[in-house]
């Protein structure tokens, strides 16, 4: 007990010390002007947060499927394949081979490579089952060219060459399927876009109408700072910078919600690879990374809420003092 | 100071509801403005304080013609007159201090320049106990003496007061009256907007006495 005693005595004066620095400290700082927590001004930063936070998301799933559907037309455009169709008679090895010879003594090729018996019989398996025998069946066989995706080579002369040499070859350079994809993905792009812009008009929107309606709580202390004089640009600044604090928080929030979600997903699918669930993830999306297109988008829409909340309460705090002088004698 | 002629006043297409008003507010004078319940007194008022502007005539304000003042005057001209509102206006969540010393914080300065003077003219109005009250627990008296320490903070040339006396008891009300004559003998112009005949009759003050739309001066 008597140590307890002591302990406190001997803190005492320091404790002291501190709480009159505080005290003083506190005395200093100036009541706000206008008052810095209400209810509506909770629901407010709630608000915001919210349409931040689906903007957000809205914006790294645009940037998410962009980047996904230009590593699809990449991948794809960086390989061609040759298919040798059975003929009665044609010697299937022979055939495999030349198409091999001509491919890689093509410029723009960098390898070629037939695709084996059994990785066929895979291929084949869900249709034809897994006892096949390719001897049995007049099943085609692939050759799969790797190109150099930055110097192509020149596709119908290495068609001609190919047909000239195995007339049984056909070679499909995925064209069809590239510009199948790409229409796909600039669908998927232009529709993130759609999407993207209906939600920032609706985060707009629903800040401005959450600010003026934060705002209507504040008319008197506007009255009675235009009554003691103050100038409207005083009166403006105060609010303005008061919302746009409690803006910048919820954004802040929703943004940083929407950034720590897609990381927690990114670490996800990594720590769940061997997974078919995470596997399917994988296979559409790649790493699920946003990539810096997407933070820098999250930071955009942060800038935006906060401006657009500040901007609002300004035009709120102008059109209130206007109606208040609207019958002042200037007015003519 | 203040000089109104032939001033008249409507609202939107109706008749005059205010006529040929032709008076002089002068320097450090004493008047109180009254008349029944909805002779006009608050327009008045309000046509005072630059919030209205009149439908015809002419009113000088302080040396100006208020018919050539542009937007960004009236807060110059505002500072010079001090209004004490019948429902108070305090802001509530200041203290009897920082509602006071508003009128000095908008207007830039900083809290040491004024902290004294303050301090001196709440404990003048008799609220020196209640320096740090919010206005929630303050009484009527308390708050309309608050109200009044903020309209003279900056030493106005005119007081303009709607109803001081309305929302409290005869004695705080004679305590008020005392306020304001002791304010005006220090040089500032006083209107008192009131209806209480037992509040007027305690001095023989100038009265505006309003009805039916005119004015009569009893000096």
């Amino acid at each position: 007990m008597s140590s307890r005693t002591d302990f406190s005595s001997g803190f005492q004066p320091a404790f002291d010390r501190v709480r009159t620095i505080v005290e003083a400290r506190a005395g200093e700082r100036q009541t706000p002007i206008v008052p810095p927590g209400n209810v509506a001004g909770r629901a407010l930063v709630i608000t915001v947060a919210i349409m931040t936070f689906l903007a957000s998301l809205t914006i790294g799933a645009v940037s998410l499927v962009s980047k996904t559907a230009a590593e699809w037309q990449n991948d794809i455009s960086r390989e061609i394949t040759v298919q040798v169709i059975p003929r009665e008679g044609l010697d299937m090895d022979a055939a495999l081979s030349s198409v091999e010879e001509v491919a890689r003594a093509t410029s723009g090729v960098t390898a070629a490579a037939r695709l084996t018996d059994s990785a066929t019989s895979r291929l084949l398996e869900p249709w034809l089952g897994g006892d096949l025998s390719l001897d049995e069946l007049p099943v085609p066989r692939l050759v799969v060219v790797s190109i150099d995706a930055g110097a192509p080579p020149d596709f119908d002369a290495l068609r001609t060459r190919l047909q000239s040499e195995v007339p049984e070859a056909r070679l499909d350079d995925h064209r069809a399927w590239v510009s199948r994809l790409v229409a796909m993905a600039s669908a998927m792009i232009l529709t993130g876009i759609g999407v993207l812009v209906l939600v920032l008009v609706a985060t707009t929107l629903t800040v401005v109408f959450a600010t003026r309606g934060a705002m209507a709580g504040n008319k008197q202390i506007v009255e009675v700072l235009h009554f003691v004089g103050a100038r409207s640009e005083f009166i403006a600044a105060q609010f303005q910078t008061h919302f746009l604090r409690m803006g910048l928080i919820g954004a802040l929030f929703g943004g940083s919600a929407a950034v720590v979600l897609f990381w927690m997903m990114g670490l996800w699918t990594e720590s769940n690879q061997a997974r078919p669930e995470a596997d399917q993830i994988s296979a559409l999306f790649g790493s699920f990374a946003i990539g810096w297109s997407g933070y820098l988008g999250v930071a955009f829409v942060i800038v935006l809420v906060g401006g657009l909340t500040a901007l609002t309460s300004r035009f709120t705090v102008v059109r209130q003092l206007s109606l208040i002088d609207m019958l002042s004698p200037v007015e003519n | 100071m203040i000089r109104f002629d032939q001033v008249g006043l409507r609202y939107d297409a109706g008749e005059e509801i205010l006529s040929d008003l032709d008076f002089e507010i002068r320097k450090q004078s004493f008047q109180f403005l009254t008349g029944p319940s909805g002779a006009g007194k608050t327009s008045l008022l309000r046509m005072l304080f630059l919030a209205l502007k009149p439908t015809r005539g002419s009113i000088s304000m302080l040396g100006r013609d208020v018919a050539t003042l542009s937007r960004r005057d009236l807060p110059s001209i505002r500072r010079r007159i001090g209004v004490v509102f019948q429902d108070f206006r305090l802001l509530d969540h200041m203290t009897t201090f920082e509602n006071v010393a508003l009128p000095l914080r908008v207007r830039g300065r900083s809290e040491a320049s004024y902290r004294q003077d303050v301090v001196d003219l709440i404990e003048w109005v008799g609220l020196g106990a209640r320096m740090n009250a919010y206005p929630a627990t303050m009484s009527g008296g308390e708050k309309q003496r608050a109200a009044i320490a903020r309209a003279l903070i900056d030493q106005p040339d005119i007081l303009l007061a709607d109803e001081p006396t309305g929302n409290v008891d005869p004695p705080m009300a004679r305590r008020l009256l005392r306020l304001f004559l002791e304010l005006n003998r220090t040089g500032t112009a006083v209107v008192i907007a009131t209806h209480d005949f037992g509040l007027m009759d305690q001095i023989g003050a100038r009265r505006l006495v309003l009805g039916e739309g005119r004015l009569v001066i009893q000096d």
